[in-house]
């Protein structure tokens, strides 16, 4: 059990060295040098080359990269070229706002996925079930954006007007000073969440309501409440648990663009500006840390998945 | 030579090359058919939108059709006094171009890889899906975003790198196909008669995993369409001034208060287009559960 962890940790970790080396890679991609960029065209060849020697670009690239790794470990982020400043600074705030987002997202939706789950699979066949399943379908099909854009249309600007369609926060005011404003951007990410989670949910309740230990619960006389929350609960979350994982993993990088839609001042608006920019080593920050999101809660799922599997756990 | 044909001869027979039954359960479900309606119609506007824009409005798409936001024709102008009705007939094609190719690029890539690493187990099978695995650690729109920030906005990036993102994902479903019908009967009879691998694999595995590749097929496919649309929509995909309804909407977000259709019809439409390819998928995947299950 406890090998199974650690082999899966180091796999972990290895996956994580090997994205930190595309992000580095794909940067040396870059057409044009970015010594000349930041000093523009009038740069004289000498200014040009004592930049270069400054940012380290005369190295051989293999210490380049262990540099730049350097730097990621102790927490330098490196030199954005579009504002002049250090990436530290560029993100610090925004990864807050953004992680204020995930968690928001991340905590409404598995509550509702699982309560919904759970209360469409004792409905079985009944009409709010059927109900419930044709919604989610159609809600699961449709991009992030599409889903952000109605809600605009719905409760912002057309229908009603009951929230901001735009996040304006104050400068060094922080975003959850004016909660209203962070209405939208978490409904679009709970609506595209909360369906996968609520379908495995119904499908795994479904089994366990069926199963022998269930019934001998029921008649044994126990209150419905207690068959469902002690019984038949316990059995349902293991393989959930996965799914719920692999939906938080994809609200890493499905943040981005609801920041955009919501001009939300997180690091996926920062991503999406600095691509637009060129400014290479925001992008490489930004999408580092998303990948490493994405790996560590890809991690926490397949670790929860062992531990709530029998079969593994009893080895 | 001949052994191998006469070995088709034999083994053909009991399994169809194309899988009607598959197609023929999935269509006896309703949302298949629902899913098929709404699939055309949005394909039909996509299609046929380029030419029929000009005809029905008398602009073109990224013609000066007159005052910005003004109300006449279907559905006024835009921001910048382009037609919206003729932008958004216009605005479809691209997109389910790229999309389409994509997906293409993804299952062709994902199954040849799933299916070659599932038939040859062992060492090889490990190896290429531990390397499958790395890839899957990066989400795809950020890892289309990377390669955009590195090569920039051009159709061909877009459609490799959704296409080549999509592959991991595929060759997963693929491989677990394969690896259930390997030790087959009629599989180990082809080895018999030393049938090189790849007719194996094309003529006798490939057969028996429609199913679940065509699942997968329907799902990347809106998947495809989502990332395209976002792509543009984050003004990183089809790039301005042509028509496209990702791009549109972003275009037209801004004035969502005193111009509502340059954001309501290409919302509709990638919405009523992408429910519908989803629905078409889940009937799919009815009917392939539903084969297994006999």
């Amino acid at each position: 059990m406890a090998r199974l962890i650690v082999r899966r940790l180091v796999v972990s970790l290895a996956v994580l060295w090997l994205v930190t080396l595309l992000v580095f890679i794909a940067t040396l991609l870059l057409p044009g040098d970015p010594a000349r960029a930041i000093l523009g065209q009038q740069a004289t060849p000498e200014r040009i080359a004592a930049l270069q020697h400054q940012l380290n670009l005369d190295a051989p690239v293999w210490q380049r990269y262990l540099d730049w790794l350097g730097g990621v470990f102790t927490g330098d982020l490196g030199f954005s070229t579009a504002t002049q400043g250090s990436v530290n600074s560029l993100l610090g705030d925004r990864i807050v706002a953004s992680l204020v987002l995930l968690v928001a997202a991340a905590v409404i939706s598995t509550a509702v996925g699982l309560a919904l789950g759970t209360w469409t699979a004792m409905r079985r066949g009944r009409p709010v079930d059927h109900a419930v399943s044709g919604i989610s379908l159609v809600i699961a099909a449709l991009p992030e954006f599409v889903i952000g854009m109605a809600l605009i249309i719905l409760l912002s600007t057309t229908v009603f007007r009951l929230f901001p369609s735009v996040t304006l926060t104050r400068p060094g005011a922080q975003v959850w000073s004016e909660p209203s404003q962070l209405v939208l951007p978490v409904l679009t990410l709970v609506l595209v969440v909360a369906p996968y989670i609520t379908r495995m949910m119904r499908a795994t309740m479904s089994e366990v309501l069926d199963s022998g230990y269930v019934e001998m619960a029921r008649l044994k006389g126990l209150p419905e409440r207690t068959v469902i929350v002690r019984h038949a609960f316990p059995h349902a979350i293991g393989p959930v648990a996965q799914v719920i994982a692999l939906q938080l993993a994809w609200l890493a990088g499905g943040v981005v663009v609801v920041e955009f839609l919501f001009r939300y001042p997180g690091i996926g608006q920062a991503l999406i500006d600095a691509v637009n920019k060129r400014d290479v080593e925001v992008v490489q920050a930004i999408t580092l840390m998303i990948a490493a999101m994405y790996i560590v809660v890809n991690l926490l799922a397949d670790i929860v998945g062992m531990l709530t599997n029998p079969k593994v756990a009893a080895r | 030579m001949t052994a191998v044909d006469k070995l088709e001869v034999v083994a053909t027979p009991e399994v169809p090359a194309t899988h009607p039954g598959l197609f023929h359960r999935a269509w006896a479900l309703p949302t298949a058919k629902i899913g098929t309606v709404l699939t055309a119609v949005v394909v039909l506007v996509a299609v046929l939108g380029p030419w029929l824009g000009p005809v029905i409005t008398g602009h073109d798409p990224t013609d000066f059709a007159g005052k910005p936001f003004k109300h006449d024709g279907i559905a006024g102008t835009d921001g910048i006094g382009r037609d919206v009705f003729t932008r958004f007939l216009a605005g479809g094609s691209t997109l389910l171009l790229y999309a389409v190719l994509a997906t293409a690029i993804g299952i062709v890539l994902g199954a040849a890889v799933g299916m070659f690493a599932g038939y040859s187990g062992g060492r090889l099978d490990s190896v290429v899906m531990r390397g499958n695995d790395v890839l899957l650690s990066f989400p795809q729109l950020v890892f289309a975003l990377l390669a955009i920030a590195m090569i920039g906005p051009h159709g061909w990036l877009l459609v490799t790198v959704i296409g080549v993102t999509h592959a991991p994902r595929i060759a997963r479903v693929a491989r677990q196909a394969t690896v259930a019908v390997v030790g087959c009967d009629y599989i180990r009879a082809a080895e018999m008669y030393a049938v090189p691998r790849w007719r194996i694999l094309t003529g006798e595995v490939l057969p028996n995993i429609t199913g679940p590749l065509m699942v997968e097929l329907g799902l990347r496919l809106t998947y495809s369409i989502g990332y395209v649309a976002s792509l543009s929509f984050l003004g990183l995909g089809i790039q301005p001034p042509s028509a496209d309804w990702g791009l549109m909407i972003n275009e037209n977000r801004i004035a969502l208060v005193v111009q509502p259709w340059g954001v309501l019809l290409p919302v509709l439409a990638i919405a009523v287009l992408t429910v519908g390819t989803n629905l078409i998928t889940d009937s799919l995947a009815s009917a392939a559960a539903h084969k297994e299950a006999r």
